[in-house]
């Protein structure tokens, strides 16, 4: 008790458990996400994953993760000393702050913000910076034109995933986190918003840099991307910065579109409820994200290009303006539910009217609209 | 010293070291890094004034948009192999503008009435910002909106241009 008063009295002491605890969770996650991916990816794939450490392969992790620590950290004689061994830091650090602003329960959190979804948006934008860094101070081709890459689809997905987001705000009315999952007591804010879900989700999986948005890291193009001169623990923490992403943009997703915590048949279901729930929710993004890995081919640059400008940001403009319409009128709750559904169902339609097109002649030359990769 | 004094230096001392070394550092590059951790301690500025709004835009522009931009654009030239110009026939000249203007600067800020001490910050909700922005002031903010679209127009009829249509 004595120990926790010293804690709860002194604002640093506080800061700093609370950090402790996020910077003891994250790694830990991390280890088993990795196993989780491998046999998830087995499954898929119709083979067993790792089965060799421990039952089933579950201490693959541990055994990866000393293996990654107890390597010999490389750099090359010519990459730019301090870009190249600050960037993985410039990458991991931005996700843990945001993971900070990021509430699990109603009573686990380690900051309520009033402006969380903001912050969290502005802060994990800062990885971005990660990649540049990585990919120009490791002075190879490959690295460099990962960097590029990754730094084009980053900004160029942020920009419908932050216009999901705004969806929600406009519908919640908020930017307290908290204050939203509380917002979806009987209904969670996917049967309002499924068009935005759809975009939230697809961008996600984007921002994520995973298959088959996965070109920045591709290896059979740029042999891995940014990551391609590292090795060891800073190897380790890009790999802790992509699982972390994975869990931040899970998290955020069941918070703000599937209700959180939040019971939704009226009922006090307590804190371990809430964090069954919660967890039953997160996992079903990362399996959801795991998943897409398994089974979807790489997408060509022009071709995710197309699929970020051309749909998914103005179908994010159609979310925006159906929310308007409806919050600046009146009217009922079941027209946002009918229009954003509709929404969700073309841009549905446009992602597999384009992805059917396979085998369509690939035309250098520019013929009036259409275009190489184009999904109109 | 407060907690808050404290902060206060910490922070206003890497914005100052950031801005020297944007200005001070031989490779072009790391002066935009520089310039990157200048502007993300002027967010932590602005956070010491309970300005949480403005703090997490500059994150969001500042830190995570302009500055990519131009390290994007940096990225694709040769800058190891180009020397960077940093010294020249005009060094004399530049110094002798810079120390006018900071004298300039520092003779404003020191002959400036500044009204008393401020007991408390107003902090000023996100609701009173909004509501500011799209009411009293939605003309600049059109007028902004305005701007930015030419600007993003005219960059894709430059960048068709080129393709010889």
């Amino acid at each position: 008790m004595f120990l926790a008063n010293l804690v709860s009295s002194n604002p640093w002491l506080e800061s700093l458990v609370r950090l402790g605890v996020v910077g003891v969770l994250l790694p830990l996650s991390v280890i088993i996400l990795s196993w989780l991916e491998r046999k998830v990816l087995g499954r898929l794939q119709v083979r067993l994953g790792p089965m060799r450490v421990g039952p089933y392969g579950v201490l693959q992790g541990v055994a990866d993760t000393v293996k990654l620590l107890t390597k010999e950290d490389l750099r090359p004689q010519t990459a730019d000393r301090w870009t190249f061994e600050l960037a993985p830091f410039v990458i991991v650090v931005p996700v843990i702050m945001a993971i900070v602003a990021l509430p699990f329960t109603a009573d686990l959190f380690v900051r309520n913000l009033a402006l969380g979804l903001f912050y969290i948006i502005a802060v994990t934008s800062l990885s971005i910076v990660g990649f540049v860094m990585a990919g120009w101070g490791s002075d190879n081709k490959y690295a460099l034109l990962g960097g590029v890459r990754a730094g084009a689809q980053l900004i160029s997905y942020e920009i419908p995933l932050v216009m999901a987001i705004v969806a929600v705000a406009m519908l919640g009315q908020t930017l307290n986190l908290n204050a939203i999952v509380a917002l979806q007591d009987d209904t969670p804010f996917i049967a309002y918003q499924p068009l935005a879900f759809l975009l939230f989700t697809i961008a996600g999986l984007a921002e994520l840099y995973r298959q088959p948005f996965d070109i920045p890291v591709a290896e059979s193009e740029v042999v891995g991307g940014p990551f391609v001169e590292y090795s060891g623990i800073r190897w380790s923490m890009f790999q802790m910065g992509e699982f972390v992403s994975m869990v931040l943009i899970s998290i955020l997703g069941s918070l703000i579109f599937l209700g959180g915590w939040i019971w939704p048949f009226n009922g006090d279901i307590g804190p371990l409820g809430q964090a069954a729930l919660m967890s039953v929710k997160t996992f079903a993004f990362i399996l959801f994200f795991m998943w897409m890995r398994g089974s979807m081919p790489r997408l060509r640059i022009d071709q995710m290009m197309s699929l970020c400008w051309q749909l998914l940001l103005p179908f994010a403009f159609l979310q925006i303006i159906i929310n308007g319409l409806v919050l600046v009128y009146d009217w009922p709750d079941w027209t946002l539910s009918v229009l954003s559904g509709a929404g969700a169902l073309a841009a549905v339609y446009l992602i597999y009217r384009a992805a059917r097109q396979q085998g369509v002649t690939y035309e250098p030359a520019v013929t009036g609209r259409q275009r190489v990769g184009s999904v109109l | 010293m407060t907690y808050e004094e404290g902060i206060f230096y910490l922070v206003a001392a890497i914005t100052v070291i950031g801005a020297l070394g944007v200005v001070l550092a031989r490779n072009i590059v790391h002066s935009a890094l520089f310039l990157i951790l200048s502007l993300l301690a002027v967010a932590g500025i602005f956070i010491l004034l309970a300005a949480e709004f403005l703090a997490i835009v500059q994150v969001l522009i500042y830190g995570g948009a302009v500055t990519i931009l131009i390290l994007f654009a940096m990225m694709l030239t040769r800058v190891r192999e180009t020397p960077a110009a940093v010294d020249g026939p005009q060094r004399p000249v530049a110094a002798l503008a810079a120390a006018a203007f900071m004298a300039t600067s520092i003779l404003a800020v020191v002959s400036t009435e500044w009204p008393g001490n401020t007991e408390k910050i107003n902090v000023i909700s996100l609701d009173q910002i909004g509501r500011a922005l799209f009411t009293t002031w939605a003309v600049p903010f059109e007028i902004a909106s305005l701007v930015l679209i030419v600007a993003l127009v005219g960059a894709i009829v430059l960048a068709r241009g080129e393709e010889g249509e």
